[in-house]
């Protein structure tokens, strides 16, 4: 597809910010300033921001517990976010709800989720939502490839291909569900190729290739506002650390091969998307320097945030269990 | 005031309000040519057609789930569970996703979503298909609970559940569709959190919503001729829960019987018989009774279930020891 510089500034700028708020997070964590699940989404970053790199701010998203990329992605607030994981009343849920719960209705992000699975049927809702409304709106779902062995994957595709409704189901396979092997819990190579079974196209893609997850989103994107309904997408990455911080695996290989693991690093998505947007002339390195530089700002202004942010006052603590 | 079966005043709140909000729809299994495993949707699928009356696959994860995801959408979805038994099968959408988001995203969220859902024993449907499970709803905060227990209140209360901005679980009883009587025939909600007093009585309270609201309607009926004179009450709603009704009952009889066809172990008038011991505990002249289904599970033969279910006579003579 036509790629604009515009789309491609704001997709690297996303990918580093990313980056650097989950590098950022996995410091503060073994500060202390964060506490219980955080699972990082270093490694991933290209899937993220990619996708939403072409969706329009009224399309909706729904999230994992590996949340903190799509949030950002789509256009979260670091501040916010950060100061939600640190359970200050500044953040996203007001402390309510920690790294797996942040949303924001507002950007069409219908929340992180700490039930691996859950937001594939949310997605057949927002997805009936968009073609209801009849504005155009699409929904991407993000997904592991460990839900995707779960029921809740094969009840909401047949249901979404049924209805043929305007979603982009987006596989992101990391190749474990914890410390359990994609290669050792399935039987297929590629699983893209459960969407044979629902009649919708389904694909694998290098989710490290920025560029191509780009364009791999935009065709369904595309065919999902003309009313073709919905796409499967794989994309195959890695996560660089541990499932979730305090993961042994992330120093004694106590799942994955080490080897294996080296390889990966060298694939690194974002390194290959400055290459490649310097030799498509979309930016120069210098260009690219500057967005790293001003993210870091931002990321260094979101930890200040956080840190000098109160404490949820306890007063608070039965509020917001109804409307 | 029209005449009408509790199935149509069902069908007379849903259709009403169908027409008032074009964000209003129905998902379910076998509700569109079939109208409804209990006729409640019987036309409205010629009515409105299959944008609005989404026949679904026995998908109940993703059928709940799409309820949940257009909910936060924008949308008023009435999801229907057929049987109650079967929140089994979508209990994270239930209680996970539904239930939680509002308080987990820090008050940022709105679900009006109604789930429609057939409890209750007496038609030989034996263990999975019999069970009243409301106890369990109202253990989990966010969600309110209605148990309508007569055409007139099937319709307000609906017409409430749909309107209202919470998730609501609408637990209808399958023994109660054919009950016919007089059913307003404008808008009039039925308010949640307000109890009816069924029979006014000076000797002794009973507490009965559901099915079991007329069982204890017909036991004080035969206590009267035996010359006590007891007070039925249909808090209608378990969450809200009308406190102040049951309270100023108590204070009148000094004597309180709670009617429930749940079993008896951590059911909801285990509940009710906390709440009153630890705030009106002073005013009892007796203990409390709880006459209950017993701790198993719905039988199939019409034997052994007349005797799981509570009836009048053995309400009437649990009540006739304390006289």
């Amino acid at each position: 597809m036509e790629k604009s510089r515009d789309m491609i500034l704001k997709v690297y700028r996303n990918a580093v910010a990313i980056r650097a708020f989950e590098l950022a997070a996995h410091e503060q964590y073994a500060n202390g300033l964060l506490a219980g699940s955080v699972h990082l989404y270093v490694g991933e970053e290209g899937i993220a921001s990619g996708v939403c790199g072409v969706l329009k701010e009224d399309d909706y998203i729904t999230s994992t517990h590996r949340g903190h990329g799509h949030l950002i992605a789509k256009g979260g607030d670091l501040k916010r976010m950060m100061a939600e994981l640190a359970g200050k009343a500044t953040g996203y849920c007001k402390g309510k709800g920690g790294s797996m719960h942040i949303c924001d209705m507002d950007l069409g992000i219908l929340g992180s989720n700490g039930i691996v699975g859950a937001g594939l049927p949310i997605a057949v809702g927002a997805g009936f939502a968009c073609k209801s409304h009849g504005k155009g709106q699409v929904c991407a779902c993000f997904f592991g490839d460990g839900a995707s062995n779960r029921g809740t994957f094969h009840e909401s595709l047949n249901l979404a291909s049924v209805l043929k409704l305007p979603i982009l189901y987006v596989l992101e396979n990391n190749f474990y569900a914890i410390s359990g092997g994609q290669r050792d819990l399935t039987t297929l190579t590629n699983l893209s190729e459960r969407a044979k079974a629902y009649a919708i196209p389904g694909e694998t893609v290098e989710g490290n290739d920025i560029m191509a997850v780009i364009d791999a989103a935009a065709e369904a994107v595309e065919r999902a506002r003309r009313g073709e309904g919905p796409t499967l997408l794989e994309f195959r990455t890695w996560r660089h650390f541990g499932h979730w911080e305090g993961d042994p695996d992330a120093r004694l290989f106590t799942y994955r091969d080490p080897k294996e693991h080296e390889e990966w690093l060298k694939k690194d998505p974002i390194p290959k998307f400055r290459k490649d947007i310097v030799n498509g002339a979309y930016a120069t390195v210098e260009e690219l320097d500057a967005i790293d530089r001003k993210v870091d700002g931002e990321i260094e202004e979101a930890i200040a945030f956080a840190e000098n942010s109160p404490y949820p006052d306890v007063s608070i603590l039965t509020e917001d269990v109804y409307a | 005031m029209k005449s009408m079966t509790y199935a149509e005043a069902l069908k007379s709140a849903i259709r009403s309000e169908m027409q008032k909000d074009p964000e209003v729809f129905m998902a379910g299994e076998d509700i569109s040519v079939m109208g409804g495993s209990f006729g409640v949707s019987a036309g409205l699928f010629a009515e409105f057609g299959p944008e609005r009356i989404v026949n679904c696959p026995i998908s109940e994860t993703a059928i709940i789930g799409m309820g949940v995801g257009a909910a936060a959408a924008g949308m008023r979805p009435i999801v229907e569970l057929m049987y109650l038994d079967f929140a089994g099968c979508a209990m994270d959408e239930i209680m996970n996703q539904a239930a939680k988001m509002r308080y987990m995203f820090g008050g940022k969220c709105r679900l009006p979503l109604v789930i429609r859902a057939a409890g209750g024993a007496t038609v030989r449907a034996a263990a999975q298909h019999s069970q009243m499970i409301e106890g369990m709803f109202t253990h989990i905060p966010g969600l309110k609970v209605v148990c309508p227990s007569n055409p007139a209140d099937a319709k307000g209360l609906l017409l409430q559940a749909i309107e209202d901005d919470n998730p609501v679980m609408f637990i209808e009883h399958k023994a109660l569709y054919s009950m016919k009587g007089p059913v307003p025939e404008g808008m009039e909600k039925v308010p949640f959190g307000k109890a009816a007093v069924l029979k006014e009585g000076t000797d002794i309270t009973l507490v009965a919503w559901s099915c079991m609201a007329g069982v204890a309607l017909e036991a004080a009926e035969k206590l009267e001729a035996q010359g006590v004179h007891a007070e039925v009450i249909d808090p209608r709603t378990l969450v809200p829960f009308d406190r102040d009704t049951l309270f100023d009952s108590i204070r009148k009889t000094h004597r309180l019987a709670i009617v429930s066809e749940a079993v008896k172990t951590s059911g909801f008038a285990s509940e009710i018989a906390a709440m009153v011991s630890g705030e009106c505990l002073d005013e009892l002249d007796e203990n409390i009774i709880r006459i209950t289904a017993p701790d198993c599970p719905v039988p199939y033969s019409g034997v052994l279930e007349d005797a799981y279910v509570p009836d009048s006579d053995a309400v009437m003579k649990r009540v006739m020891e304390l006289f």
